[in-house]
């Protein structure tokens, strides 16, 4: 980031955390967790103990951070090199991030810097002025992307309610301050879960692995298969669903899939997985060790928050988590692409001189779209 | 567990005290080895070692789930006197094939207790077996036929050592935090506690005195024992994972399937032989020859796909916690290269 852009969202960032400091949450057992923040053109600071409020804020007001993390694992010394720390259990976490949806209003809402050049131009494989295959994809703010996200956060939560039985309020969802959503476990029996077993979890959760025999079909003789019923719980009833459609349908749906044989039915299954799964990253979560956005931090690839969705529904997270007033700010914006904060449109913009709100100059800044003048 | 019935008793047989019960029975243990009445039972118990260190599974005398007072005996002494032998004779491979082949034995009797709903104190016993073994909590699923049920936890913690499909999470039955098994399942989730609970139980035992009579069935012991003689392979231009993999071998402990490829794949890329690695998978406690060699050749690359396999990267073996680092291993992405290190520092 230039010298005079830092300046500006340095300051806004030290005015965030001084008026907001409330906004952040600091997780249970703090004390035990190991916390870690990153500055603006700098490296990662880690195996920080934090026992307090004070600290924290101490913390942030001294070094402004561009973005603060804590562990989703507790540890008799977190503040030691990993192999010391003792580790004693871990959050089960989860990562639901937009451009893992692969949906087609991507290109709509994505453009590219070349990262030989510098040119910004509009979504492409390579830069159009010198070709350079070395680009930086920067998406803006999207409306359906959001939703996508959402659905897949409902499709978690009932997966964890219903099928772990994990209680609907030791689940919380956050907005990752960019775009998409944080899902936190707390206070649940599946803490003690190393890695392997979170990974066959997260498998689980993302239908993966899935064997014919599980729903009923035979691989020797197929026509004593006895497939699960609409009504059954777990996966084996949402695949019956899926596949069957109503009662009324099953009949001769499974005549189909009988006739078509075990392979075609194992091939469907793996298809399935990219329907029904849920479409977390899978690396977030079999991670026991992790430094996760702290609630309430910075997201310095956006300006917006990381902020708790209590009503996910409703949830309009530009506007909701977006908490930079709205000083008019004047910037070099390059943005081919339009996008919207606070209910207000801005863009597209071709290497114009601007003024725009602060949240929306930092929002730019911040992407790598936009300098300060 | 004095409290146990004779049914029991002749079940699980490494749950009963077994000083305690030779005293109930009126026996010394001189008496076991020289009293030529009692022959039977030390046949038996070596009838049993072997066929653990062969495999093969050993035939209980228990018919129909159900306990005489005659089985009782045959199967309790025997097993009492099988661990004495092997705590005389000190092989740690006829322990650990011991242990195993018990614990299997015993698995199926598990099973079998489950299964029978009509038997309260059966299900109840076997419930209680599994719980003080691996601390799962079984419950039976009330309106299904031979189905339980355990915690998604617990069945996490056990159920990632399985390497077969079928054993992941998203290939059972799971809802409201439960998984749901059959007997068979839920017996063999708690396998490897049964049989490290058994061997640690023999290990730990106080060694007994040697007994005059005991001295014919030991040198039988001895001979088998040598069977399982591995010459020592390690080399200090062997990097610590696969000294390691070596070392657990040797001890017959069990190595998992990613231990197993990184040991063959790495000895192969070495320029071992077949035959030189083959030896060293013996003492493992599921050891089958065929199977053993069927799999090297395949890594090989003479049967199977024909593709040779290559020794995995040292972040794999890592990612599988088969990684032992010293400071030699810096600056290595390949076990492989660490001969070759240790010869250019040299």
């Amino acid at each position: 980031m230039l010298e005079q852009d830092l300046q500006l969202v340095e300051a806004t960032f030290k005015k965030y955390y001084f008026e907001n400091f409330d906004l952040l949450s600091i997780p249970e057992r703090a004390p035990e967790r190991e916390f870690g923040y990153q500055k603006f053109n700098g490296g990662m600071n880690r195996h920080i103990g934090i026992k307090s409020n004070e600290e924290l804020r101490v913390l942030l007001i001294t070094n402004i951070p561009s973005d603060v993390y804590c562990s989703n694992g507790y540890y008799s010394f977190p503040n030691l090199p990993m192999s010391e720390k003792d580790w004693k259990g871990a959050d089960l976490i989860f990562d639901i991030d937009a451009k893992d949806l692969n949906l087609t209003c991507r290109q709509e809402h994505t453009c590219i810097k070349c990262i030989s050049c510098g040119v910004i131009s509009l979504s492409q494989l390579t830069c159009p002025s010198c070709k350079s295959n070395k680009i930086e994809t920067k998406s803006v703010t999207c409306k359906n992307c959001i939703n996508g996200a959402k659905k897949e956060v409902f499709k978690l939560k009932k997966i964890l309610e219903e099928d772990l039985a994990i209680k609907k309020e030791d689940i919380q969802v956050y907005f990752s301050g960019n775009e998409g959503f944080h899902i936190h476990v707390i206070n649940s029996q599946y803490h003690k879960l190393g890695s392997r077993e979170r990974n066959d979890l997260v498998d689980y959760i993302m239908f993966r692995g899935a064997m014919p025999e599980t729903f009923g079909m035979k691989k020797y003789k197929p026509e004593r298969s006895s497939f699960a019923e609409i009504d059954d719980k777990g996966w084996r009833g949402r695949v019956s669903k899926h596949i069957f459609g109503s009662k009324s349908k099953r009949s001769k749906a499974v005549s189909e899939i009988i006739s078509d044989g075990y392979v075609i039915f194992q091939n469907k299954l793996e298809n399935l997985k990219n329907v029904i799964g849920v479409k977390i990253d899978p690396n977030v979560t079999i991670d026991i060790h992790r430094i996760f956005r702290l609630p309430g931090s910075l997201n310095s690839k956006s300006g917006m928050s990381k902020i708790l969705c209590e009503n996910l529904e409703k949830f309009d997270p530009y506007s909701d988590a977006c908490f930079i007033d709205d000083e008019k700010t004047d910037v070099l914006a390059n943005c081919p692409v339009q996008f919207t904060l606070k209910n207000k449109k801005f863009g597209p913009y071709r290497n114009e001189k601007i003024t725009i709100p602060k949240y929306a100059a930092i929002y730019l800044i911040c992407k790598g779209l936009a300098n300060t003048t | 567990m004095t409290d146990l019935g004779k049914d029991e008793m002749s079940k699980y047989p490494f749950l009963a005290d077994a000083g305690e019960y030779l005293k109930d029975q009126g026996f010394t243990l001189e008496q076991l080895g020289s009293d030529s009445d009692l022959e039977l039972f030390m046949d038996q118990a070596i009838h049993r070692i072997k066929s653990a260190a062969e495999g093969i599974p050993y035939e209980s005398a228990i018919k129909n789930n159900e306990a005489s007072d005659a089985t009782l005996s045959i199967e309790v002494f025997s097993f009492l006197l099988a661990v004495i032998l092997l705590k005389l004779n000190g092989n740690n491979t006829l322990i650990r094939k011991f242990s195993l082949a018990e614990a299997r034995r015993a698995e199926d009797f598990l099973k079998k207790d489950l299964k029978e709903m009509s038997d309260e104190d059966k299900v109840e016993l076997a419930k209680k077996i599994i719980f003080s073994l691996s601390s799962i909590t079984v419950e039976e699923a009330k309106d299904k036929k031979d189905q339980f049920f355990i915690p998604v936890y617990d069945y996490l913690m056990h159920s990632v050592h399985f390497h077969e499909k079928e054993w992941k999470l998203i290939n059972r039955q799971v809802e409201d935090g439960k998984v749901f098994l059959t007997s068979e399942k839920v017996a063999r989730l708690v396998r490897s506690e049964l049989s490290n609970f058994i061997s640690k139980k023999i290990l730990s035992a106080k060694s007994p005195s040697m007994v005059t009579g005991f001295k014919k069935p030991l040198e039988k012991l001895t001979s088998l024992a040598k069977k399982y003689y591995v010459p020592t392979m390690v080399s200090s231009e062997y990097p610590p994972c696969i000294k390691h993999a070596i070392d657990v071998m040797e001890k017959g402990e069990n190595l998992p399937h990613s231990g197993r490829f990184l040991l063959g794949t790495y000895l192969l890329g070495v320029g071992k032989s077949i035959e030189q690695i083959a030896p060293l998978f013996k003492n493992a406690p599921d050891y089958n020859e065929k199977i053993t060699m069927y799999q090297l050749n395949s890594l090989n690359g003479s049967t199977g796909s024909g593709t040779a396999y290559k020794c995995p990267s040292c972040e794999r073996v890592k990612s599988k916690d088969l990684c032992f680092a010293t400071s030699d291993c810096d600056g290595i992405i390949n076990p492989l290269q660490f001969k070759k290190k240790k010869i250019l520092n040299a």
